[in-house]
């Protein structure tokens, strides 16, 4: 296998704006997938019945072959970007729920309970002790459904979204691996950049971490 | 059924007939009617499981009674809004409770900042507080973890003071630290109560804790029973029932005396006879004692005496009346200079006569019928 390292200048512009596209499907994809578990997390946290039943019910939707949710969706959203989104967003849905139900189970019990003492309503000790508190768990699920929307973003090229993806599809298709190697190495810089960027921020906010006794 | 004699001041704090059953059948509390004076320290004491801890939560609501009205202030608790009745009691746990993720700074204003006093005038509030329980103003940007247990401690008594509330509780507040930091926590308490005097509520299983601290003690028997409800000197003088004398231990004479204190106890001019003589320094202060009999005369090494102020208690007077070669204990005022001495026998005999008072006193006051509250 070589690589047409003269492909490259001319294709600055196209690599470009496949990876901001690939950016615009997979970075939704998580902030969705994040909007949706968290509330459901607090709710499987608090009422221990409902607990199995979600973490179930998002096992089940993780089995579901990716290709597959996008064939499902199709009837539904068409052949647009909502559908790409719509279907990675479930899949870093079961990541991020296990990862924010655990996060929440390790709060201390006596830091909830002295919240509640010094008269802080529910949802208060929620936003400022209880998340603040899950947030390492919460952003190690973060890492790992960020990883995984940029990497499966690739599977979305068969609806036409899928960014980088369709370089490996033009590469595939003329039997010319240059455009397939190129696609391959921005996918994995991406995913190191967004892992980066996520540690950064995971750091700036937890200060309490960072200090030694 | 319990009774409980009131205090001198107002009653802060008020149960009346309160229960607690949980649903799997257990009872935490049963039938506990008790009045709390206004300014005192109430210690509730008993083993683990006694209803104890959930007495103390049912006055912030942590715990809701399952009959019964228990009231602050004069208020049924349970006409407030939790939260805010809350917001107006000071809660103070084991281990201190405090939030890992916030500065010491940030974790005492935490009741001020959820009664809306602005984060600058929280922190204010936050820094004088670090003061007043002994922390050096370098410790507010620390966080929890950096601190050790005993200061966490203090930071605990910190956040639950933060807003000035009329009401303290304590749960097993200085159960995790070491005994020479609690027993520095426990005077920095009785410090603070004696400038600040808030209505404590203080629970623990430690009954030297208890006699230490308490105004009152409230002792509970598994059940939720309250057996006996009395300030220390009544409760260690004269034991309603064999658990509570049980529950006081072997020594309670002696932590009888530890309560007591020798102002009063008559006291002699030290003389130059006999066979033991105390040194004394230029200013008075007692150095030791010196064996005019033995070998070496005055030149005799001292034997260490422990010289005792009015404020000391009649225990530590027995003790050092055994440790004194001569049986003599050394007198000194406030600023150690030796006013006198006092002899065993005469420690003895008083220690006797303040035994046999508080068991007098108590006898005195039972059938009096304003003072008990029944139930």
């Amino acid at each position: 296998m070589t690589v047409d390292w003269g492909w490259f200048p001319d294709h600055v512009d196209d690599l470009t704006t496949l990876t901001f596209d690939h950016l615009s499907t997979a970075v939704p994809a998580v902030l969705f997938g994040l909007l949706i578990a968290v509330p459901l997390a607090v709710i499987a946290h608090r009422v221990r019945p409902l607990r199995g039943v979600l973490l179930g019910l998002s096992n089940v939707l993780f089995t579901i072959p990716s290709i597959a949710i996008f064939v499902l969706l199709l009837p539904i959203t068409g052949l647009t970007r909502t559908t790409a989104i719509t279907g990675l967003t479930i899949y870093t849905l079961t990541v991020l729920l296990r990862n924010t139900v655990e996060g929440l189970d390790s709060v201390p019990a006596k830091a909830r309970e002295a919240s509640t003492a010094m008269g802080a309503r529910p949802l208060r000790t929620l936003l400022t002790v209880e998340l603040p508190l899950a947030f390492p768990v919460i952003m190690a699920g973060v890492r790992v459904s960020s990883v995984m929307a940029i990497s499966l973003v690739s599977v979305a090229s068969y609806i036409g979204y899928g960014g980088l993806g369709q370089l490996f599809t033009d590469g595939f298709q003329r039997n010319y691996p240059t455009p397939v190697v190129a696609g391959v190495v921005l996918s994995l810089l991406l995913a190191l950049v967004a892992d980066a960027v996520l540690v950064a921020i995971q750091w700036l906010c937890t200060p309490w971490l960072r200090r030694r006794a | 059924m319990t009774i409980c004699r009131q205090g001198k001041g107002k009653r802060m704090i008020s149960f009346k007939h309160v229960s607690k059953h949980y649903p799997n059948g257990t009872t935490a509390v049963d039938d506990l009617s008790l009045e709390l004076p206004e300014g005192d320290i109430t210690v509730l004491v008993g083993s683990s499981g006694c209803g104890k801890t959930t007495t103390l939560r049912m006055v912030n609501r942590m715990v809701e009674p399952s009959s019964g009205t228990v009231s602050v202030g004069g208020r049924d608790i349970l006409e407030a809004d939790a939260a805010e009745l809350r917001r107006g009691i000071g809660y103070v746990i084991q281990q201190a409770g405090l939030f890992p993720h916030r500065t010491i700074l940030d974790n005492i204003a935490t009741v001020p900042l959820l009664l809306g006093w602005g984060r600058r005038k929280a922190r204010a509030r936050a820094a004088e507080l670090l003061e007043l329980v002994g922390l050096p103003a370098g410790s507010g940007k620390r966080y929890p973890h950096q601190l050790s247990g005993g200061q966490q401690q203090r930071v605990g008594v910190a956040r639950a003071l933060a807003a000035d509330p009329p009401v303290l509780l304590m749960d097993e507040p200085f159960g995790a630290v070491d005994p020479v930091v609690r027993t520095q926590l426990q005077n920095e308490l009785l410090r603070l109560q004696s400038e600040l005097r808030k209505t404590v509520v203080f629970v623990t299983h430690d009954i030297d804790e208890a006699v230490r601290l308490g105004d009152r003690i409230a002792i509970f028997r598994t059940g939720g029973h309250l057996v006996q409800c009395a300030p220390p000197a009544e409760l260690l003088a004269s034991p309603a029932d064999d658990f509570v004398a049980g529950f006081l231990g072997a020594e309670r004479g002696l932590k009888l005396l530890s309560l007591s204190t020798l102002a009063g106890l008559p006291q002699e001019p030290a003389d130059d006879k006999g066979r033991w003589r105390l040194v004394t320094s230029g200013r008075g202060e007692p150095l030791g004692w010196r064996d005019t009999e033995g070998p070496d005369g005055d030149e005799a090494p001292l034997l260490p005496v422990r010289p005792l102020r009015d404020t000391d208690s009649l225990l530590s007077a027995l003790d050092e009346s055994l440790a004194s070669p001569a049986g003599l204990v050394a007198r000194v005022d406030a600023d150690g200079v030796l006013t006198g001495v006092t002899g065993r026998d005469r420690i003895h005999e008083h220690a006797g006569r303040r035994h046999a008072e508080a068991g007098r006193t108590n006898a005195s006051q039972a059938p009096d019928p304003d003072a008990s509250v029944t139930a």
